[in-house]
């Protein structure tokens, strides 16, 4: 349901993605690993469309479309959704706010009628308490004020709340404990398990795989992908690191 | 008979950023209509101030005497096509409060601003003033508050508060806090800062599906509504975001 090709893009003038290719099915949960600074983050903004993020070359289907031609809000609305690495704290709306109106958006750029407060509320409910979170916290600003895991789960809870065809998850895992990565996790397995969905998982830790088992696993190093392989990959990788791992010519310097 | 009024000029302070053409073209008396309000000792005032419609230029003035222990609140919006100017001249008495919550928003090359001249005349008195102001176009926001502490007001409470967000360049905002304190022990905070929307929050709403201009609104009305959070009566606090909103909806 994802076909990227060749894939180039800038960032302030410099190249980070250096013909890219990968290809996601519907009913995959393919896991991508690399170094620091590979441009797993970049791969995940320019998915997304964020400004200044200049996609030079190469191309992106997604179910069918041109990705590219897409506006970011309109993404959202074909079915994307976008997992932050760092997700952005908005002081003064609250999270019931901006997800019932994002909801809603999304919804109507699709031709589906707005969900009424209640309905939303309901729907609201269900999903808070798949990832374990209180409707206070809901009630809350948008992840102000709320710890690193707290603000990943708060993700999840926004994943599953907008119910995404396809999801791009830039390290959902990094700053949760144990526990918590167990019930983010079976979040994920709960929301994207799904043989019409798709996810693509940005990930540094086996921890993450052993909870939603990843169909494939690609290495992504220095804006390519350099290696694709089943989740033994990623096994491999934990034990021998990546440059024991990658050819030579494709270790990151 | 008073003396015949004149035109205020920009050596004045309190009419430094303000739109001289526009207030040239004003009848003088304009500048002697003041409208009074007297609180009485533990009473309350509540006063709602909205410029927004009309084409014309628009002051209003209050002159404002708090009493002992009494409170008085002024919420306002200027969204005026033309210059806006809300100008509040307060004297409290002791253990007096003054809460004051205000918005400009607007385009075009008008002047939108409040002024405000508080005076601690007595101890324990307590003022509280937020301004926020959002522009585009080539408008301009202001916010002049002087505050007076007069020697023996101690324990004297009063604090100012302005932000501006500029939504295109040549749009710009002033802010001048003028603080005469002549007691000892007194707090007097004030701060201002001035900014545009975040792109980065701008963004994240974009990738949950918001449309930019869904995003921009639930912005703005955040931004703003720090103004009139010290308002209690919901309906009368959407009313004036309303037509802050309705403002800004018209420019997208
Ligand atoms: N906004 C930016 N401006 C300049 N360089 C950037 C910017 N964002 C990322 N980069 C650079 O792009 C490269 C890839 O970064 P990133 O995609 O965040 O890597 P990863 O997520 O794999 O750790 C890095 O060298 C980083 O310094
Ligand atoms: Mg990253």
């Amino acid at each position: 349901m994802l076909k990227i090709e060749n894939l180039t893009a800038t960032v302030a003038d410099k190249q980070i993605l250096n013909g890219l290719s990968l290809e996601v099915a519907a009913g995959e949960i393919h896991a991508i690993m690399g170094p620091n600074g590979a441009g797993k983050s970049t791969l995940s903004y320019v998915l997304g469309g964020r400004p200044g993020y200049e996609v030079t070359g190469g191309s992106v289907e997604f179910i069918g479309q041109d990705l590219l031609d897409l506006e970011p809000h309109e993404r959202a609305s074909a079915g994307l959704f976008l997992g932050f690495q760092y997700p952005v704290e908005i002081p003064g709306v609250s999270n019931v706010q901006f997800l019932r109106e994002s909801l809603n958006a999304q919804r109507a750029g699709r031709g589906e009628e707005a969900l009424t407060g209640g309905e939303f509320l309901k729907l609201a409910k269900e999903k808070a308490g798949l990832l374990g979170m209180d409707m206070e916290m809901l009630k809350r600003n948008v992840n102000v004020g709320f710890s690193g895991g707290e603000k990943k789960r708060a993700e999840m809870v926004q994943m599953g709340i907008l119910d995404p065809k396809f999801a791009v998850l830039d390290e959902t895992d990094s700053g949760l404990d144990i526990d918590a990565l167990r019930v983010v996790g079976e979040g994920i397995n709960a929301i994207m398990r799904d043989p019409a969905k798709g996810v693509l998982l940005i990930t540094h830790y086996q921890r993450l795989l052993d909870v939603v088992k990843p169909d494939k696993v690609s290495i992504l190093a220095a804006g390519r992908i350099v290696q694709t392989g089943g989740p033994d990959l990623a096994l491999r990788l934990e034990e021998e690191g990546y440059d024991a791992v990658m050819a030579p010519e494709n270790a990151n310097a | 008979m008073p003396e015949a009024a004149t035109l205020p000029t920009r050596r004045d302070e309190a009419w430094r950023y303000s739109d001289t053409d526009a207030l040239a073209a004003l009848d003088l008396g304009t500048f002697e209509d003041w409208q009074d309000i007297d609180v009485p000792a533990d009473g309350s005032h509540h006063e709602i101030v909205t410029i927004a419609e009309g084409d014309s230029t628009q002051l209003r003035r209050l002159r404002i005497t708090v009493g002992e222990g009494a409170t008085c609140e002024v919420f306002g919006v200027i969204a005026a096509a033309q210059l806006g100017r809300v100008e509040a001249v307060v004297h409290l008495e002791r253990g007096a409060h003054f809460e004051m919550g205000g918005i400009t928003v607007g385009g075009s090359d008008t002047t939108r601003e409040f002024v405000s001249h508080v005076i601690h005349a007595e101890p324990e008195a307590t003022s509280n003033q937020t301004v926020r102001s959002v522009h585009w176009g080539k408008a301009t926001g202001n916010f002049l508050g002087r505050i007076d502490v007069v020697r023996h007001a101690q324990k004297t409470d009063a604090a100012q508060d302005f932000k501006g967000l500029l939504l295109e360049k040549g749009a710009s905002v002033n802010a001048v806090p003028q603080l005469e304190i002549f007691a000892d022990d007194v707090k007097c905070a004030h701060g201002a800062t001035v900014g545009q929307l975040d792109e980065m929050a701008r963004y994240y709403m974009a990738a949950r599906g918001l449309p930019p201009e869904t995003a921009r609104r639930l912005l703005v009305q955040a931004f703003l509504g720090d103004a009139l959070v010290a308002l209690d009566d919901d309906a009368e606090r959407e009313r004036l975001m309303d037509v802050a909103l309705a403002k800004l909806e018209a420019h997208l």
